[in-house]
């Protein structure tokens, strides 16, 4: 690991003002991905602003009948969390379907969002990676892409986002807000908080330089039955192949965000109004610009035929 | 067990051979990479924690992970490093209660926190009730992950009772039973290349009856 110095942060505005000015500064909340990558020499921050002590760990109503999360509660904590389990299921069933129980007592909400992708070519500094060092090339196209992206991916990267928990919040329409160094506040939709790659993929999201989570926001509950359904190589601690948050209303018709397949999780609002017609209809739609290597073109039938799944168990439920 | 003409344990070895591997890793051993580090000065920084019931005071490079100063700076050994990288569970302590990877963390983010390891969870005389099941049940063959396993089995059966669902909890607003498919769930950050799941299941299952 590289050295660096450290600070413990003394607000939010404090530590996005810090963040900017400081060459190669970053956050630290959890540190369960960004350790990890320090390890290996992937991220080589030279200074770390630990932002544990903020206070930013309550889930609270707002006004309208929402949820405010704020950015340090730990995975663990949101997915027990009553509200949560009662009124945003799909939030915590993504949760509690995602890494380890050791990993989630850690994690937090912002960094689950802001966390890497687990793109094996990514991870493997000996070879070429646009996303871990722009402009070296993708050694993951024209190689073993089984796990990767099939839709939003690019010429230059074809990443996946490993969230569970994002997939959820997409599908709740959950915003993340967030402070500047400035000490201007704004509130992304969670719909643009991860960006495509195109031909920048070191760039993972629309934050800019210091812009730091304060909190998500879920608007108020939606009811419908809500469901998540993840597939993948083991049954449990390991990343999806494919999966599907879903809040279904009785005449079937609902909100269905699929994740392992892009770069972000994946939901097209205009393919939702083919649900009707099956989930082959709605699959065309939403993975219509997909563009599948040999190896992962099985992600698609596994998308329609997870939805279907998800379909028959909503009409159950 | 040992023979006195060789009154050295393995772990005496180890121990010395890491010592060694650490003062190989001098300032300037780093700046013959062919890509030099950032000119950042890594000056040890002071942290104050509590280790099995003690108050501790150290100063630490940065880098150094809990599991670091645990080990090569307390030389509490019982806390095993397996991967290094979150995957296996063998690094399992508890901060504050709570399970974590103590590989994933750094130690100067625990100032003032409570951490208890293997060693503060029983002794050779007093056993962990935890501890005894495993002995019991043979839930260990080699004994490398057991630390952490049991590290974690112990916070298991707490986040039970405490309400956290799982993945496996067929309803989520319901009490959570100890039963066997939640265990094995909820111990899966926790890998023994010896096999001795059941085993574990078996220990943890007897410790969770005998506490209700």
């Amino acid at each position: 690991m590289r050295a660096f110095t450290y600070e413990r942060a003394g607000s939010p505005q404090e530590a996005a003002a810090k963040a900017k000015r400081t060459p190669g500064a970053k956050f630290i909340a959890g540190g369960t991905n960004l350790l990890d990558l320090m390890k290996l020499e992937i991220e080589s921050p030279q200074h770390l602003i630990d932002v544990n002590g903020l206070g930013l760990d309550r889930i609270e109503r707002t006004a309208d009948g929402g949820l405010r999360i704020g950015a340090l509660v730990r995975n663990t904590a949101l997915a027990a969390d009553l509200n949560v389990r009662r009124d945003y299921g799909v939030l915590s069933r993504a949760l509690l379907a995602g890494a380890s129980g050791q990993l989630r007592n850690k994690a937090t909400t912002a960094g689950n969002l802001l966390q890497r992708t687990r793109c094996p070519y990514f991870y493997d500094t000996n070879q070429p990676c646009n996303k871990r060092s722009p402009g070296s090339g993708c050694s993951a196209i024209g190689g073993v892409t089984r796990q990767l992206g099939v839709v939003g991916v690019s010429d230059a990267c074809i990443a996946t986002h490993p969230s569970d928990m994002a997939v959820a919040m997409r599908a709740l329409d959950a915003k993340v807000d967030t402070v500047n160094a400035e000490g201007k506040s704004r509130s992304i939709p969670i719909s643009e908080l991860h960006r495509l790659p195109f031909s920048s993929p070191h760039i993972d999201t629309t934050l800019a330089s210091g812009e730091f989570i304060t909190s998500v926001t879920l608007p108020k509950p939606v009811g419908g039955k809500q469901i998540y359904r993840k597939v993948r190589d083991r049954a449990s601690y390991a990343f999806a192949l494919v999966s599907v948050a879903a809040i279904v209303r009785p005449d079937g018709g609902g909100r269905f965000t699929v994740g392992g397949v892009a770069p972000k999780p994946w939901r097209v609002e205009k393919a939702e109004a083919e649900l009707g017609k099956g989930p082959k209809a709605f699959v065309n739609a939403l993975l219509a610009d997909a563009k599948p290597t040999k190896d992962n073109a099985f992600k698609i039938a596994l998308v329609e035929r997870t939805v279907a799944a998800v379909m028959n168990e909503a009409r159950q439920k | 067990m040992q023979n006195p003409e060789f009154n050295f344990s393995r772990r005496d070895v180890l121990a010395g051979s890491a010592a060694s591997a650490v003062v190989a890793i001098t300032p300037g051993a780093q700046a013959q990479t062919g890509n030099p580090a950032p000119n950042v000065a890594s000056r040890p920084i002071p942290v104050a924690f509590d280790v099995n019931g003690k108050a501790v005071h150290l100063d630490l490079d940065t880098r150094t992970t809990l599991l670091d100063a645990l080990r090569e700076h307390l030389h509490l050994t019982g806390t095993k490093k397996g991967c290094d990288h979150g995957q296996c569970g063998a690094c399992t302590v508890l901060v504050n209660g709570v399970r974590i990877n103590s590989c994933l963390t750094l130690a100067v983010m625990h100032e003032n926190d409570r951490i208890t390891t293997i060693e503060g969870l029983g002794t050779p005389e007093s056993l962990h009730p935890m501890q005894a099941a495993f002995i019991k049940h043979d839930g260990f063959q080699c004994g490398y992950c057991t630390p952490g396993q049991i590290c974690s089995a112990v916070a298991v059966l707490d986040e039970i009772k405490a309400g956290i669902p799982s993945h496996v909890s067929a309803d989520i607003l319901a009490d959570f039973k100890p039963t066997n498919e939640e265990m094995r769930e909820r111990m899966s950050g926790n890998i023994c290349r010896c096999g001795a799941y059941s085993n574990i299941a078996d220990a943890m299952a007897e410790v969770a009856e005998s506490s209700t």
